[in-house]
């Protein structure tokens, strides 16, 4: 009895999460084995050879080097930003309500929105970055046009974006632990570095290893400002995974390679998702 | 409390929050002051509105508008109705299979729309929905996330609440009604906001299957209109990136203290 109205209670969410998540999942699997069809040749079964393909495309290496790079040189460095800001918000600094509002603010914004105010600080000779560096006697350079530093500029924007975001989880987990830690460790004559070091960072390894799991999940799928920025260039110099598989399906209609790359990113989920499940102590966060 | 150490981090904070929120009013800067300031940073400088006269001008910001707030409400209302429904049954029933749907559910924490966007396009187009508001909103109705956070929330309800309403004739969908999302309504509202800022926000998903302006949100609209392709002027860009992140922005900076504790307790779970 009790289990048909659960059943029933489940009954429309279930609908839509097997339509959206569970059926597309198995169906990318399926359809990496097969070729694109055309109106004279229909789509057949052709085992490994779009992962055969994919292998032997230098611009599918350069992608993922990009997204490696990517989440390398985000993840690290947003969640010690995080960290910082959260010991500075947790404490009671004057100003501290503008300090946690600045810090939190770009966290609410869209990354297109995000993209479009960077873009002028990106922009050769006129942009913000250039006449800073006009001040000091350098030379304009095209930023976003130099394979060499192209990445980089998005890793920076994306670092200002993210870190607040991450810094919440550090403030929900440090409010949680009590004032008499510190206050028994200043009494034993601890310095504020050796606590930080010693008590508060040890009973935040949990929250750091949650928030690195999703950061670097978050990671993947951050490719909205590439629309606006770059494009993936020059010469896919900053092209991601997510955005190489909307490029592959939607501008040189070859679901087959699309599917492929897909299969490799949910791969790469999966593997975080099992660092997560086995390494994670999971009472910490999910019962 | 220790005077030195406590200034030079405080000065340190405050740098790095001058250092955060820069950009944002550099955007304010450039769209409230005639385009040839852009690049010129004087206090003098007149203020004008005409930047975002012209960006109301070429492109049709009230119709975006209308799209995104359609578009968030109807997400926001079938996530919570969906998820309410789903989460009692997690948390108080007790069926066959519960362990293993719960463990399907939380797939999609991981395996996010986003990811499956060549799929989703597909089923969407078998379904006639391509280009139609609905069909953007489809995938985020049944949310993991909220199915999860409700659940939590709901475990920690008395089940002799339950059971008092039950003795005065409450159905299942009654005790939902007027026990639980009662009780809950802080992880209701902490939900909301989060689901609220991040389906303003979205743009890849509702870019794959909108082509029209009469569907397309503001993140969409905003892309077009920005695009380097399009010619528009610097100042006039920042006017229309202002205008689509002015709603939230403006929320976010009156209940500030709301959205900081519902990310905080959506954090926490």
């Amino acid at each position: 009895m009790m289990g048909i109205y659960a059943w029933l209670l489940l009954l429309p969410a279930s609908v839509l999460l097997v339509t959206f998540t569970h059926y597309p999942t198995v169906a990318t699997f399926i359809h990496s084995l097969f070729s694109n069809g055309t109106v004279i040749r229909p789509s057949r079964f052709v085992g490994l050879d779009n992962y055969r393909a994919v292998m032997h495309d230098p611009v599918f290496w350069k992608v993922m080097e990009n997204t490696v790079l990517f989440a390398l040189g985000t993840v690290p460095a947003s969640i010690a930003l995080a960290l910082l800001m959260a010991v500075w918000v947790n404490r009671r600094i004057p100003g501290r309500a503008f300090v946690r509002l600045s810090y939190f603010t770009p966290t609410i914004l869209p990354m297109i929105a995000v993209a479009n105010i960077w873009l002028f600080f990106y922009t050769p000779d006129i942009g913000l970055l250039d006449q800073i560096s006009a001040f000091f006697g350098g030379r304009g350079h095209n930023w976003l046009g130099d394979s060499r530093t192209v990445l980089w500029c998005l890793i920076v924007m994306t670092i200002w974006k993210e870190a607040g975001f991450f810094m919440i989880f550090y403030l929900a987990a440090l409010q949680t632990h009590s004032p008499e830690l510190e206050e028994a460790a200043r009494l034993e004559g601890a310095s504020r570095g050796a606590f930080f070091w010693r008590v508060t960072f040890p009973l935040l390894m949990p929250t750091t290893l949650f928030v690195f799991i999703n950061a670097t999940l978050n990671s993947f799928k951050l490719v909205d400002h590439l629309f606006i920025l770059t494009k993936g260039g020059p010469d896919n110099a900053s092209n991601l995974l997510l955005y190489y598989i909307y490029e592959n399906a939607f501008s040189f209609f070859d679901t087959a390679s699309a599917a492929t790359l897909t299969v490799i990113l949910l791969a790469m989920l999966a593997a975080m998702a099992i660092v997560q499940f086995t390494v994670l102590d999971k009472r910490v966060h999910y019962r | 409390m220790k005077r030195y150490g406590f200034s030079v981090e405080t000065l340190a904070a405050w740098l790095l929050a001058v250092l955060w929120i820069a950009p944002l009013v550099y955007a304010f800067w450039a769209a409230f002051h005639p385009s040839e300031y852009a690049v010129h940073f004087n206090l003098l400088a007149p203020l004008t509105l005409d930047q975002f006269r012209e960006a109301w001008r070429q492109a049709p910001f009230m119709r975006y508008y209308f799209n995104t707030f359609v578009l968030v409400t109807m997400i926001l209302a079938a996530q919570l109705v969906l998820c309410t429904l789903a989460a009692y049954a997690f948390a108080r029933l007790e069926f066959w299979g519960r362990e293993v749907m719960f463990g399907l559910v939380l797939l999609q924490l991981m395996i996010v729309p986003e990811v499956l966007i060549v799929e989703n396009y597909r089923t969407l187009a078998a379904f006639n929905l391509v280009d139609t508001i609905v069909g953007i909103g489809l995938p985020y109705m049944a949310s993991a996330f909220g199915i999860f956070l409700l659940r939590q929330s709901f475990k920690t309800i008395p089940r002799e609440l339950e059971e008092a309403a039950r003795m005065e004739g409450c159905g299942i969908l009654g005790v939902l009604w007027r026990v639980y999302v009662p009780t809950a309504r802080p992880t209701y509202l902490a939900y909301a906001l989060v689901s609220v800022s991040y389906h303003w926000n979205n743009f890849l998903w509702p870019l794959v299957v909108t082509n029209s302006v009469e569907t397309r949100p503001l993140t969409v609209g905003l892309a077009i209109f920005g695009a380097p392709e399009s010619g528009v002027d610097w100042s006039v860009i920042s006017a229309g990136t202002l205008l689509a992140v002015a709603p939230l922005l403006i929320a976010f900076f009156l209940f500030q203290r709301q959205f900081v504790q519902s990310f905080l307790h959506a954090g926490i779970k």
